[in-house]
């Protein structure tokens, strides 16, 4: 029982993200109309055979819409989660491999972003620029530095008092070598949880910076923008707000199940 | 203990003055003149000047930045610039919005994640177990400006129970007050009450997993004191930080929920703050929502403290 949880955990969220990716795959090439495109003669519609999923208030095809949206939800996913797992493992190994001064400095501005949660660091950056995906992605990137820090660090802290560590260091492994080679492989795995644990976060973050006019500028089919959207038309038709909060759902439900799978594949004791 | 608290005080005391001093640093990445910026390209130049005056911006930087700060320590936020009043009173006023809301959400997420969280770990090796786990993962998965737009949709449009979108103010009719807030708090609490959930079932499984409770039952103790007593009272440790960070998120979330339902809370406060380029404004609502988030943190830590003796000596 406890076994085929686990590896449905695993599969189940692999599938769901795979279909996600599939759907953004698909609308480089064919999409069943112009996302973009306005049909008076279809507004509002329900799913039918011509569409699908059913229109919007333009009558625009919602399908088509969501697959678009589909693209940048990953995109800015993979950008945001990537900058937070770079910078945040490469400050928190080094934070934790020194320990010191540069711990104690590095820790207290970890500390300080926990209090700017993606939203926030939007408000702040919406201060100064005009908000657009890059905003949105750099909000959500540097909102998740702290948490990869954190497990990072504290990976490297128990890791660095091994013996094979010391085993390396009398080898004359330098520092750099000692982390590239020694350390930091051993905390791999933790970090590719929270990769994808943060992913589905991000989902969520990106989506509701762009239903609060904070991300994706309103031209762009993103799913948050569809929202916003549909919330003026809610008593005329629930599609244009269902589906896109669907996509949502489906997708921070693949990557936070494949981020569980993956800590029970892993990390067994961390269950 | 005291060096325990004092210690963990000035830690937040520093991360709140790291936060004031990124907050106060945005304003100064802002290219070009902010005066400018604010009042658009057509602004008479004594009106340019007027603003650059308000705004301190003859000042060097760190003498605008020292006065600022000592300013937020006597309650003094500034001014507003597009409602032309303290910035403090308009944040205090939509405070009774944002605030009922991040409590009621909280309660909500408790009354729902405490019992089903416990009632799982029980349950543990029945059917019950993976359902509520995976209703767990399906409802944090639910985005909560999406199920609040679902709520209106069923409870305000068709069954017409709650209003949609409109807030009665406190002074009016309080009751009125509190069945606006209700669709919001549910939007806001249930995502939460996931999260807690199965944090809750977590910890409870890893403390009834331990030799003491063993021993509990085997001198003879009920089942129900085994665990009110021995468990519970353990695994509140690590469910009480959950809340602090939960309490954090359900502020924060409330920014998005009120712009679902059109709540007049600090959240629309801010989203308008940008829309005018109301900087002192925005500048004080950011460090408020910073600042209850460190707050929240210290206080998890100090009941830490008090519930856990041995982090106290770390």
């Amino acid at each position: 029982m406890a076994n085929f949880r686990k590896r449905f955990n695993l599969l189940a969220g692999t599938f769901l993200i795979m279909v996600v990716a599939m759907g953004a795959i698909l609308s480089f090439f064919w999409l069943p109309y112009d996302p973009k495109v306005l049909n008076f003669g279809a507004q509002l519609s329900g799913p039918t055979g011509s569409h699908p999923l059913g229109t919007d208030q333009f009558g625009r095809d919602l399908f088509s819409r969501v697959l678009v949206g589909a693209r940048g939800t990953l995109y800015v996913g993979f950008i945001s989660v990537g900058i937070a797992l770079t910078i945040g493992s490469i400050f928190g190994a080094i934070a934790g491999y020194l320990g010191g001064l540069f711990d104690e400095i590095l820790m207290r501005i970890v500390d300080v972003l926990y209090a700017f949660p993606a939203i926030l660091m939007a408000l702040l950056l919406a201060a100064i620029y005009q908000p657009n995906t890059l905003t949105a992605m750099t909000a959500i990137g540097i909102a998740t530095v702290p948490i990869f820090a954190r497990i990072t660090r504290s990976s490297v802290l128990v890791i660095k008092e091994q013996d094979f560590v010391e085993a390396g260091r009398a080898l004359g492994a330098g520092h750099t070598r000692l982390l590239a080679r020694h350390i930091i492989p051993g905390a791999v795995s933790p970090i590719v949880v929270q990769a994808s644990l943060s992913f589905a976060v991000a989902v969520l973050a990106e989506a509701a910076l762009s239903f609060l006019g904070l991300g994706t500028p309103p031209d762009v089919p993103s799913w948050g923008n569809m929202l916003r959207e549909a919330q003026g038309f809610l008593t005329m038709s629930p599609y244009p707000a269902l589906v896109p909060g669907l996509a949502i759902m489906i997708t921070v439900l693949g990557w936070s199940l494949l981020g569980d799978g993956l800590r029970d594949l892993l990390d067994p004791r961390g269950n | 203990m005291a060096t325990f608290i004092i210690r963990r005080f000035f830690s937040a005391l520093v991360s709140i003055l790291l936060a004031t001093l990124l907050v106060f640093s945005a304003l100064l990445a802002i290219p070009g003149d902010p005066a400018e910026i604010i009042l658009g390209l057509n602004a008479s130049p004594q009106a340019l000047a007027a603003l650059r005056e308000q705004l301190g911006l003859d000042t060097p930087a760190p003498q605008r930045y020292l006065n600022w700060l000592s300013g937020i320590t006597t309650g003094d936020f500034g001014e507003s610039l597009n409602y032309q009043k303290p910035v403090a009173g308009l944040i205090l006023n939509r405070l009774k919005v944002s605030v009922p809301l991040a409590l009621g959400g909280a309660l909500l997420a408790c009354a729902i994640a405490l019992p089903l969280g416990i009632f799982a770990a029980l349950k543990r090796g029945s059917i019950l177990d993976p359902l509520i786990i995976s209703f767990s993962q399906v409802g944090a998965a639910i985005p909560s400006f999406w199920l609040g737009l679902m709520l209106i949709l069923v409870f305000a449009v068709h069954l017409r129970w709650f209003p949609a979108g409109s807030f009665i103010p406190w002074e009016r009719d309080y009751l009125g007050s509190i069945r606006s807030l209700i669709l919001p708090t549910f939007a806001l609490g249930l995502g939460q009450a996931a999260v807690i959930t199965r944090m809750t079932r977590a910890a409870m499984l890893d403390v009834l997993g331990q030799d003491f409770i063993r021993t509990a039952r085997a001198k003879g103790l009920t089942e129900k004191k085994t665990i009110l007593h021995h468990g519970l009272r353990n695994a509140l440790v690590t469910i009480i930080t959950v809340l602090g960070l939960s309490l954090s998120n359900l502020f924060i979330g409330s920014i998005i929920i009120e712009q679902v339902f059109s709540l007049p809370g600090l959240g629309r406060l801010a989203l308008t703050a940008i829309g005018t380029r109301d900087f002192p404004l925005l500048q004080g609502e950011i460090l408020v929502y910073a600042g209850t988030i460190v707050l929240l943190g210290f206080l998890v830590d100090i009941s830490y403290g008090f519930l856990n003796p041995r982090i106290r000596y770390r």
